[in-house]
């Protein structure tokens, strides 16, 4: 469907990245946030407290992550379109619930303005070192999906595409923004309503006496209701049945945690999201995401200008991690170039998916700026010569 | 409406997934005696039930969302009201009611209560206190009284405990009540009327864990818990909170102890919107379609 008129702010902008996600969400049709007010992320709800009461909807600022992280999934079963925003230690907080949403199959939205760590590390600086813990951070078996936004622009555009996969796919949506990306101001174009393609909650069309709260038709997404519509449902964090109803067995247990699993695997080819650039002839190629997706890009030019064949592979999509992509270019580049905001996060992922059959260069940063361009230059040789 | 002519049916069941039964709670536990009187309550207030969600947290009373036949949600451990509140939130017509016990509502979500307390979020709070963590054997809690033993405390408790009714009106909620699970008239009584009123309401039901408080206090079963009930407790409707604290084996103060009238969250960010916005707030009501397509 069309995304609704009054939360689309059409025309030609000049905002920061937090800004362009607010709006982002506005578009998508989120009418309720709760927040915990944390930098470098801060200015997302500030706007939507601003906003949404033009809008039609609210914004509640909790006493802290751990309600904010439950409250608006309180929000999405009474019928909203619901997020929240934090960054690093916020994150922490939120991770049972992101746990909760992923076993309730609560459609909402997780955004982490990253910034360095651990604890409370650089609150005003950048790192991309959230990126396991978005995959990894609550306890238990799950899927969840990631993207990171590297302009402002894409803060707008892939918000909305976050607020699209939750809806799909009933799952929590990580959008990892990163310190830099969140607070660089760029053109930001806003298209008219008609030209936002927004994805409607999978609401059931059936009557009361044949509704399964998390009965499936072969897709794996079960269909939802709101609280006050009748049909009397039962939401549990409990290993449940198709009821909704608690069932401690192992084979409730097996059915229910592979079905959250392959909902998202089933799909990962649509889910998968990345930018190539001159990857046909390449030796090497830079994996890059976030902001230093666009410090990669200078190494990339400049190795070339020096005749190295190199291309560049942007993650847009970082969960679920795009193994066929890896694999594909693994038989016949010699070397993957990884630099991050962290000591070697997604690095890894590269690492298991080429399999040893193309090496793998971290360009490792600990936070609190992006990288030297040189830095990864300088990679980009070592490996073109291995 | 209860049907007292036909014996067969029991006035209870309608309103209870019968499908879920049996319940996993123990003999002479008080908690099901909670549900019968908010049951009544419900019959007796003719509460709209589609427009009626239960939100639960996590332990023994945390079990009561998925034993009624209700919009119901067992949510994280401590988290029932943050929940409550964005339901409430997003869907303003909705009747919420918190049902969870003392662990959950005043330890682990002690933040949560006297937060939703001070913004007045119109949320309706039944805690069943049985005085320790049940669920997890019988731990310390932030309400067990002083010397009591517990799994945690071998040699008896030392810390003081919360005194549920005076944290509850110091944070600002409109109706403050005290039963136990021997009064189940007034405690049905207090539920209607909270029922009746905009804002946040606590009600604290004093129950027995007899397998865990009782045993290990050396108190006897769940009708001697019923006999210590009826004998040591005095309603004294009004009691400033401050004097209504538990001790060991002394007065269970129990009554209403605050009813006062404040404008509940959403009454008052309306009004603060349309004064400062005017014709430019749009309200607080999510639209379906702009969701559901």
């Amino acid at each position: 469907m069309k995304a609704d008129p009054h939360g689309v702010l059409t025309g030609t902008h000049f905002m920061d990245g937090d800004h362009a996600c607010c709006e982002g969400a506005l578009a998508a049709g989120a009418r309720f946030a709760a927040g915990y007010p944390i930098t470098p992320s801060t200015e997302v709800v500030e706007r939507f407290a601003a906003r949404v009461p033009t809008v039609g909807g609210s914004f509640i600022q909790m006493e802290d992550e751990l309600a904010a992280s439950i409250t608006l999934q309180g929000a999405v079963w009474g019928g909203a379109k619901a997020f929240t925003v934090t960054s690093g230690p916020g994150f922490s907080l939120m991770m049972e619930h992101i746990g909760y949403a992923a076993m309730t199959e609560t459609p909402c939205v997780f955004v982490d303005v990253q910034r360095g760590g651990p604890s409370t590390g650089l609150p005003t600086l950048p790192a991309q070192a959230d990126m396991m813990q978005a995959r990894w951070g609550s306890h238990g078996d799950y899927e969840i999906i990631a993207l990171c936004p590297n302009s402002p622009q894409e803060c707008f555009d892939l918000t909305i595409k976050a607020f699209n996969f939750a809806e799909e796919f009933r799952v929590p949506v990580m959008f990892m923004m990163d310190e830099v990306v969140g607070h660089m101001t760029e053109k930001v174009v806003i298209p008219p309503a008609d030209q936002i393609e927004v994805t409607p909650r999978k609401h059931t069309h059936k009557s009361i006496e044949d509704y399964l709260p998390y009965g499936t038709n072969g897709d794996l997404v079960p269909e939802m209701a709101h609280a006050g519509e009748g049909y009397k449902f039962h939401v549990t964090g409990l290993t449940h049945d198709e009821r909704g109803y608690p069932n401690m067995t192992p084979q409730t247990q097996d059915k229910l945690v592979r079905r959250l699993q392959n909902k998202i695997l089933s799909a990962v080819d649509r889910i998968c999201l990345f930018e190539e650039d001159r990857l046909d002839d390449a030796d090497v190629v830079v994996v890059s995401y976030g902001i230093t997706s666009r410090v990669a890009q200078r190494a990339i030019d400049a190795g070339r200008a020096r005749g190295l064949r190199v291309g560049k592979l942007r993650l847009i999509t970082a969960w679920p991690f795009p193994d066929k992509k890896i694999v594909e270019l693994a038989a016949h580049v010699k070397a993957f170039v990884v630099p991050e905001l962290n000591l070697g996060q997604m690095v890894r992922e590269v690492q298991r998916a080429a399999a040893g059959k193309a090496k793998t260069f971290a360009v490792s940063h600990a936070g609190g700026g992006v990288h030297n361009p040189d830095e990864i230059l300088n990679a980009i040789v070592e490996a073109s010569r291995c | 409406m209860l049907n007292v002519l036909d014996e067969t049916v029991n006035p209870i069941e309608p309103f209870l997934r019968s499908d879920r039964m049996p319940h996993i709670w123990c003999p002479g536990c008080g908690i099901g005696t909670t549900v019968n009187s908010f049951v009544r309550a419900l019959i007796e207030s003719k509460v709209d039930l589609q427009s009626l969600a239960l939100v639960s947290g996590i332990g023994c009373t945390g079990r009561v969302a998925g034993y009624m036949k209700l919009d119901s949600f067992h949510t994280t451990h401590g988290r029932a009201i943050p929940f409550a509140t964005g339901l409430k939130l997003a869907n303003p017509k909705l009747n919420v009611v918190v049902y969870s016990g003392d662990g959950d509502l005043s330890a682990i979500g002690g933040n949560h209560l006297i937060h939703a307390a001070r913004r007045n979020i119109d949320l309706k709070v039944i805690c069943v206190n049985n005085l320790i963590y049940a669920m997890t054997g019988g731990q310390t809690a932030p309400t067990t009284p002083g010397h009591a033993t517990t799994s945690t405390n071998p040699y008896g408790t030392f810390e003081p405990a919360f005194n549920l009714p005076h944290l509850l009106d110091a944070a600002g909620a409109v109706y403050v009540a005290r039963w136990t699970t021997f009064h189940v008239r007034q405690l049905s009584r207090s539920i209607s009327e909270a029922f009746a009123k905009k804002g946040f309401s606590f009600i604290e039901i004093i129950s027995p864990c007899p397998t865990l408080y009782q045993r290990r206090n050396k108190m006897g079963d769940g009708l001697d818990t019923m006999k210590y009930y009826k004998e040591k407790s005095k309603v004294k409707h009004g009691a400033p909170t401050g004097e209504v604290g538990l001790t060991l084996n002394g007065e269970i103060a129990v009554g209403k102890f605050v009813d006062r009238d404040r404008p509940d969250y959403q009454t008052m960010m309306r009004a603060q919107y349309v004064e400062t916005l005017g014709d430019r707030y749009l309200g607080d009501e999510v639209e379906t379609e702009c969701v559901c397509g």
